[in-house]
């Protein structure tokens, strides 16, 4: 197995399968490390279910089938004798609608820590994630009290801070800011500006504006299939895909 | 197009009506309680034990006996119905086999509360050598109400929304971290709820007890869980069996002393239920 | 604390990465004990319904051995307790149909009209008020249902019809009809709020009126639910224990009279499980001849309502 060394993850002829139709088809792909991956293409294209490929969250869920590898550190990441947890702890993820434990600021970042039993100052990790998060300022008198107190902006900061607690080296975003108002999403999206010098950030997005802005390398797909992947200069200034230009130019989607 | 018009307003004000009835019957039941019952409640009813005399009798046997059955079968039930109902959400698959033991649980809470009682009495006051004791009387119970809360408990569990499993095993959190330490206190309140309301239900049963073997005559109260015991519902059975009218009064006292324990559970129930309910679904 | 320490912190908090991907046990032993211990609570369902069975087949079969099937079944004399012995259980039967036709009789008209009311009229604060009043109904203990038949319904019931008994039939039926109604009625309410909005849309802006729309399209789409919540509503009331031991007698009899003294299949358990019977004897077996008669049909109501009951869900 031979990894480029500036590959995070490298996705290789990976297909995913509901129990009736192909979401994702052999899509191949080499993230790099610290840099700012946008995946984009209209809805229902398969963004999601590829996204959650990489750190295997479906394997909740019976009725989804995933083939092709997912290489990560030189390791396989659907290899028998991999450890899913592990596998999440070291790709962590941010989900759509923010989704705070109904605890307080404090337990939900501490609590990934917790229970994989991490080792270290537990406030100083909080402290620091939160300020990362750019969270610190607004809630270090709050921390005792229950995180759905929170605005939606903060909530989904507090579960990027959470995701940070873990210290993974990869985090996967889907659709961050699309629960969120325009404030917010500027928040976050500077957020991710800032995160990108210590993590490889994939973010899901339907807004090819939010796309340009914050991602360094962009990957256009439709109908499962991987159309298109380049730096954002290139795929927005000179597309080699006639589709790709479509997409971006508002043709349909 | 009159006689139309007319059928619907009649209709409007049959259903109306009806429904007051409905609720009225519940008035007439508590007033007509309470007129019985008045003479005999005082504070000496909750301390005395039964009597030959009305004048004298009391529920304190009883009372003790319904709140030991009520500690037992709760801490046997609740463990139970919720491991059961975790079990059916979380780790269950899908399928025939499940089906069969979800419609096994459906018709468990039809079973006659009386077949319990047939059973509690091979099983645990036979079989097991319990004999007649607080013991037989509150895994009788439990078996009773337990399907009860297994449905409520699934319900609770099934509410609990999906993507806050999905951020703890984002988390890298194994299954037992999720069910244990995320869905099972997010779950809680609901859960609470429905073991209120099935507990609420235990207090008032009376046939499986008298097949089990309770006794409606006890002048002690019970010390430890393999002592005999009374309850509530059985002292007022055995009362308001009697011939003499003055028992049927201490009969009305005794249930007005259940109806005010019921009540006591039903609104700790609704308190539960808007107070510590954090995802209204 | 502020300012001075703060790059440092943060770097104290960063760990080596690299942590392995590979796992470092095969089986998270914890995870399995969970699954171990929920599936053996689970097992605890399955065991007392074959418990049930096993119990009351056994006892039933050393029943049946020494009396025919067919003369229990079919005999008119109930007499188990005294000499001459007979075990014909029709008396007991039809006790206990009589109370279940007059519990059905007064639940089920009224429970349907309550919960039309309650889905089709009811403003919210009626319907706040209503439906908590019907709960508590539910609520109460079945002893004090026996208790207000034999000490209001029936001396109400004895000034109508003077040669009432003191225990009768008719007392028990009305209250085990209230006490099924909120039953009867939530099952009603929940089958007529399951009929989608569109249906009755659809027959409003034809022109018809309520009551059109609620004989001509709310009543037929929720037949089988409707069928559904009469049979759980009847197997309840064949089960239903100490208010008919209480209200209605214990005196066997195949006259399907309502203002006599009957008894009924629960009733005569009561009887038998209040005297001392010893164990094996003739007398505790009647019990299981009985109570397997009575677990039998309502295993078959409940079975056949649960399935109806789906069947409209999907």
């Amino acid at each position: 197995m031979n990894v480029t060394p500036s590959c995070a993850l490298e996705v290789k002829g990976l297909s995913v399968s509901y129990a009736s139709h192909r979401a994702v088809e052999e899509v191949s792909v080499c993230f790099r490390r610290h840099r700012v991956a946008a995946i984009i293409g209209p809805s229902g294209c398969g963004k999601s279910t590829l996204l959650r490929s990489l750190n295997r969250m479906h394997d909740f869920d019976p009725t989804v089938k995933v083939s092709g590898q997912v290489v990560f550190e030189n390791q396989d990441l659907y290899g028998r004798e991999i450890h899913p947890p592990t596998v999440r702890k070291r790709i962590g993820m941010v989900f759509q609608k923010p989704n705070p434990f109904p605890k307080s600021i404090y337990k939900n970042i501490s609590w990934g820590p917790w229970i994989n039993h991490m080792r270290g100052d537990m406030d100083q990790r909080v402290e620091s994630c939160l300020r990362k998060a750019a969270l610190w300022d607004e809630v270090k008198h709050r921390l005792h009290q229950s995180a759905l107190s929170l605005s939606g902006g903060q909530q989904q900061r507090l579960c990027i801070a959470r995701a940070l607690a873990m210290n993974p080296d990869v985090i996967l975003m889907d659709e961050p800011c699309s629960a969120l108002d325009p404030r917010s999403t500027a928040c976050i999206e500077d957020l991710i500006a800032d995160l990108r010098e210590k993590y490889t950030i994939l973010v899901v997005t339907h807004n090819m504006q939010q796309a340009k802005r914050i991602s360094d390398d962009v990957l256009f797909m439709y109908e499962g299939r991987l159309v298109e992947f380049g730096p954002t200069t290139q795929i927005f200034s000179q597309p080699r895909v006639a589709q790709t230009q479509a997409y971006i130019q508002g043709k349909f989607g | 197009m009159k006689r139309r018009w007319c059928k619907d307003v009649l209709f409007r004000w049959v259903c109306g009506a009806v429904s007051m009835f409905a609720t009225a019957l519940l008035l007439v039941l508590l007033v007509h309680l309470c007129r019985q019952g008045w003479e005999y409640l005082d504070s000496s009813f909750l301390t005395q034990f039964a009597s030959r005399r009305p004048a004298q009798a009391g529920i304190k046997a009883g009372l003790w006996g319904t709140l030991w059955l009520l500690a037992l079968t709760a801490t046997m039930a609740f463990p139970l119905g919720v491991a059961t109902a975790l079990y059916l959400e979380e780790y269950a698959p899908q399928g025939r086999l499940t089906r069969l033991l979800e419609v096994n649980i459906a018709n468990l809470a039809g079973v006659p509360s009386i077949i319990y009682g047939l059973l509690g009495l091979a099983i645990f006051v036979r079989l097991l050598g319990l004999e007649r004791s607080l013991w037989s009387g509150s895994m009788t119970l439990t078996l009773l109400i337990l399907p009860v809360i297994i449905v409520s408990a699934q319900g609770a569990i099934r509410s609990v929304p999906r993507s806050l499993r999905e951020a703890s095993y984002a988390l890298g959190a194994q299954p037992w971290h999720v069910n244990l330490l995320v869905v099972f206190p997010a779950a809680l309140p609901g859960i609470l709820t429905g073991v209120i309301l099935a507990l609420s239900r235990a207090i008032g049963e009376t046939a499986p007890l008298v097949i089990v073997g309770a006794v409606g005559y006890m002048r002690f109260v019970p010390t430890s869980p393999s002592d005999d015991f009374t309850a509530l519902p059985l002292q007022i059975y055995d009362w308001a069996s009697r011939p003499q009218v003055e028992f049927h009064q201490v009969a009305a006292s005794g249930i007005l002393v259940l109806l005010s324990i019921l009540l006591m559970f039903n609104l700790t129930a609704v308190w539960i239920r808007h107070r510590l309910q954090r995802y209204p679904s | 604390m502020e300012s001075g320490t703060k790059a440092a912190r943060l770097e104290l908090v960063e760990e080596p990465v690299g942590e392995l991907l590979l796992r470092r046990q095969w089986v998270n032993y914890k995870d399995v004990l969970l699954k171990l211990c929920l599936s053996l609570a689970t097992s605890l369902t399955v065991l007392t319904t074959c418990t049930i069975v096993l119990l009351i087949g056994k006892e039933a079969f050393a029943f049946f051995h020494m009396v025919s099937i067919v003369d229990f079944l079919l005999g008119t004399q109930w007499q188990p307790l005294i000499e001459p012995q007979q075990y014909g259980v029709l008396p007991l039967v039809v006790g206990s149909t009589l109370v279940v036709v007059l519990s059905m009789g007064i639940a089920l008209p009224l429970g349907v009209f309550v919960a039309a009311y309650l889905s089709e009229y009811a403003s919210f604060p009626i319907r706040s008020v209503v439906k908590p009043f019907l709960e508590i109904l539910a609520g109460i203990p079945t002893v004090v249902y026996g208790y207000f038949a034999l000490t209001f319904v029936t001396p109400q019931l004895q000034q109508l019809f003077p040669a009432m008994e003191v225990f009768n039939a008719a007392s028990a039926g009305i209250v085990v009809g209230i006490m099924i109604l909120p039953m009867v009625s939530s099952l009603c309410d929940d089958a007529f709020c399951a009929v989608a909005p569109e249906l009755k849309e659809a027959g409003y802006s034809l022109g018809a009126t309520s009551y059109e729309v609620f004989r001509g399209i709310v009543l037929p789409a929720s037949a089988f639910r409707l069928a559904a919540a009469v049979i759980l509503a009847v197997s309840r009331a064949l089960g239903e224990t100490m208010a008919v031991t209480l209200a209605a007698g214990a005196t066997p009899n195949m006259e399907w009279s309502f203002l006599k003294s009957i008894q009924t299949m629960t009733a005569y358990i009561v009887e038998v499980s209040l005297g001392d019977t010893p164990a094996g004897g003739v007398a505790y077996l009647t019990c299981y001849g009985v109570a397997a008669l009575l677990f039998g049909i309502t295993f078959v109501l409940n079975v056949l309502g649960y399935r109806w009951m789906r069947r409209t869900a999907e």
